[in-house]
């Protein structure tokens, strides 16, 4: 679904308390279908606690958040399926889901939400090969019957793993990893291995693809690289991209839209440009000089 | 030269100190164990004898060992690592790596057989029975929880209690209903790995120590359950008459229509252990090929994705509660096999059979030979299981230690040392690198390092 302006996913009156604590607090935002939103914030502003609502390892203490497949009429049915108590449902122009109602696997498997870690996480004894081919399990589940036909020999699983095996090889190609594809994940440097997380989390065939500081720990050239990947991600596959990032040069280069957090509430949301110079970000994120602290703080009615 | 020759003196010196060391070391460890031997005498009191000549015969041993591997083994493992590593792929290496498994089956096969035609019909019985069928029991339950300890990386310490499940399923349906071996075998199966699930469901939340504290009670409740179920289960006398297995209908006794007769041969028991053999043989061929072909399926990688990272796991859509109970179930699935097999063999079963031990001994082969390979699972057996009854055969060290040495007394002693040497010199396992499920170029094998030992 190509970049027309309608909304992917709708996250309404989102809040997460831990025990006292309210880490997201009242947090409203769409993210637009096919383009990269990026979601900024001091560190504790509650930017993971998002993600992990949204993809299901947290259940959001209130809140809705609506992930839309298909065609934006589907949204119509937005308040009919909240009522029905039902986690999503599927028609003919698209399908709806309601991600704070389902188990993270599931979010991944039926809402087609993939995401990547901030401390990277993947399978480190497992070749990069075989990374990707744990990312299409369940294709390939349901292609060995489930595994009996599989233990027999069924020639349709060996085509379904070939058709895996090349979805992996192309995307080992686009991420620069081909000739490293039968050595240990673990093995690899730390850029290759933030690449191969999006690598895999795209060979989940996602629709919403979330991305935990993509950025942390790369040098420039790998930075520059890795805005190149997203935005194929974006305008070849016509993906929605949500990503948490720290690096400006990330952030403001390849995002269509910024969302600013601080203390779990959203202070600011809009085009980079007028989020780089509203002053409760520049107060609250990129930091004023000392001297000028009261004279912001008065601004922005603190 | 002159430097070579000082530093050989220094190296004796030093290799000197070590053994007497080592020697000392021995002396206050094996004083208790070795030196004092305790006995009830003839009018049923406990007496205190002392063995020295037999403490300082070990002790001697130990501190020779200590200086052989100070002086000789330190220096040349040294020199090795010096000498530039050769690793241009060879002929004759290849060679071997294609044809070792094929070579080791056809090996295995021919074990019995060469054995018959060797020792006769009366040396043969204890040759195939004790070093054949056992350890070939002791593999396929290895195999079997190779898969949720290797694989899934879930520390199972009850597994026994399928092994019991699988052993009592037969005895009790078998002479409940009169149904034959070959029913019975999938059928124990299907019941162990019930309660393989059964257990899987409440320690699906569960990690690393407390799964193994969890799976270790399931074992002792299962076990207990046999012994106070004593109206199903008759308890520690055990189930005893337990039908045995038939060739295609015909049994091993001395009847006219039993084995021997129908095929002209003279009766001898040792016809039912051959056959014994090659039936514990089919059935952990049969567990050894589905787990290799289940770990080039999505549901193997599954399994080995869930060992590395449960959490990346589910973000990839994976259902890690099925996951984990397909892999207890699968494991639970072969031990109910074996049970099952055991009870045929046997024709006697009792709670005794399926003590914690017999847990520790399966989870220490899969852990010895390497968690997740099949080939360290086979060694890890051999020695284990092979050693314990080898140990019976050491009469010639009666005339060295003297008549009343016994050399199967040493049995904990030889485990515990094999034990602290394998954690010493391969922590990871006898054969800790790991084949990838597939691959683009090569097949690289993958060197312990990065392989998570799974916490879950």
């Amino acid at each position: 679904m190509a970049r027309d302006g309608s909304t992917a996913l709708r996250i309404e009156h989102l809040t997460m308390r831990f025990g006292g604590l309210v880490a997201v607090n009242d947090l409203s935002f769409d993210v637009e279908r096919g383009a990269i939103t990026a979601m900024i914030g001091p560190n504790g502003a509650g930017k993971t606690t998002v993600f992990n609502c949204i993809t299901g390892f947290y259940k959001p203490s209130e809140g809705r958040i609506a992930l839309q497949h298909g065609d934006a009429s589907a949204w119509d049915a937005l308040d009919n399926l909240t009522a029905s108590g039902r986690r999503g449902m599927t028609r003919a122009d698209g399908a709806l889901f309601l991600l704070e109602r389902m188990p993270d696997y599931l979010v991944a498997q039926q809402a087609r939400v993939a995401r990547t870690f901030q401390n990277i996480r993947l399978f480190p004894g497992m070749t990069v090969l075989e990374n990707l081919l744990v990312a299409q399990h369940n294709r390939l589940m349901v292609a060995s019957g489930y595994t009996l036909l599989g233990v027999l020999g069924f020639p349709s699983y060996a085509a379904a793993e070939r058709a895996a095996v090349e979805t992996a090889r192309q995307w080992l190609h686009r991420v620069g990893l081909l000739d490293r594809a039968d050595d240990p994940a673990g093995d690899l440097p730390y850029g290759a291995q933030r690449r191969l997380e999006i690598a895999r989390a795209m060979c989940t065939d996602p629709v919403l693809l979330c991305l935990d500081e993509p950025a942390a720990g790369l040098n420039p050239r790998e930075s520059a690289e890795l805005n190149d990947l997203l935005r194929v991600i974006r305008d070849e596959f016509s993906i929605s991209i949500l990503l948490i990032e720290h690096d400006m040069s990330v952030v403001m280069n390849i995002s269509d839209r910024v969302v600013v957090l601080d203390y779990g509430v959203k202070i600011a949301d809009g085009q980079p440009e007028a989020v780089r110079n509203d002053a409760k970000v520049i107060a609250a994120y990129l930091g004023v000089a000392d001297d000028e602290v009261p004279k912001v703080e008065a601004e922005v009615g603190l | 030269m002159a430097a070579g020759a000082q530093g050989e003196r220094v190296g004796l010196g030093a290799a000197l100190r070590a053994a007497s060391l080592t020697g000392l070391i021995a002396f206050a460890a094996l004083l208790p164990l070795i030196g004092f031997l305790t006995a009830v005498n003839g009018s049923n009191e406990l007496t205190l004898t002392t063995r020295w000549p037999l403490l300082f015969a070990f002790v001697a041993i130990i501190a020779a060992c200590r200086f052989i591997h100070a002086f000789a083994i330190v220096p040349w493992l040294a020199r090795r690592a010096l000498r530039p590593v050769r690793s241009e792929p060879s002929a004759s290496r290849d060679f071997i790596r294609g044809w070792f498994i094929p070579f080791a089956i056809a090996a295995v096969a021919a074990y019995p057989l060469a054995i018959f035609f060797t020792l006769g019909t009366n040396g043969g019985q204890k040759w195939i029975d004790n070093f054949g069928v056992q350890i070939l029991i002791y593999v396929m339950l290895g195999w079997g929880l190779n898969i949720v300890v290797g694989l899934a990386g879930l520390l199972d310490l009850g597994y026994v209690a399928f092994y019991a499940v699988g052993a009592y399923s037969y005895a009790l349906l078998a002479q409940t209903f009169g149904l034959s071996f070959w029913v019975l075998l999938p059928l124990a199966g299907i019941l162990s790995s019930f309660w393989g699930i059964m257990l899987g469901f409440p320690v699906l939340r569960l990690r690393g120590d407390y799964l193994a504290i969890v799976t270790l009670a399931f074992g002792e409740i299962i076990r207990l359950i046999l012994i106070n179920w004593t109206a199903l289960t008759n308890g520690y006398a055990g189930i005893s008459g337990i039908p045995r297995p038939t060739f295609f209908g015909i049994p091993f006794n001395a009847n006219d229509d039993g084995f021997a007769a129908v095929f002209g041969l003279q009766f001898s028991p040792l016809y039912r252990v051959i056959f014994l053999y090659y039936l514990i043989l089919g059935l952990a061929l049969l567990t050894c090929f589905v787990t290799v072909r289940l770990r080039r399926l999505p549901i193997g990688r599954a399994w080995e994705a869930l060992r590395e990272d449960e959490i990346a796991c589910r973000s990839l859509g994976i259902n890690t509660t099925n996951t984990k109970l397909t892999a207890f179930a699968m494991g639970a699935m072969f031990a109910g096999f074996a049970g099952s097999f055991f009870a045929a063999r046997e024709a006697f079963i009792s709670p005794e059979s399926f003590t914690f031990i017999e847990s520790a001994t399966i989870v220490a082969i899969v852990v010895l030979g390497g968690m997740g390979s099949q080939i360290g699972v086979v060694i890890a057996a051999i020695v284990m299981i092979g050693g314990t009854e080898i140990l019976r055969e050491l009469d010639f060290l009666k005339s060295i230690f003297g008549p009343t040495f016994d050399p199967t007394q040493y049995r904990m002693l030889l485990f515990g040392l094999a034990m602290v040497l394998i954690m010493i010199w391969r922590p990871r396992g006898l054969i800790a690198t790991r084949q990838p499920s597939l691959f683009l170029g090569a097949r690289k094998t993958i060197a312990s390092d990065p392989i998570k030992q799974g916490r879950g």
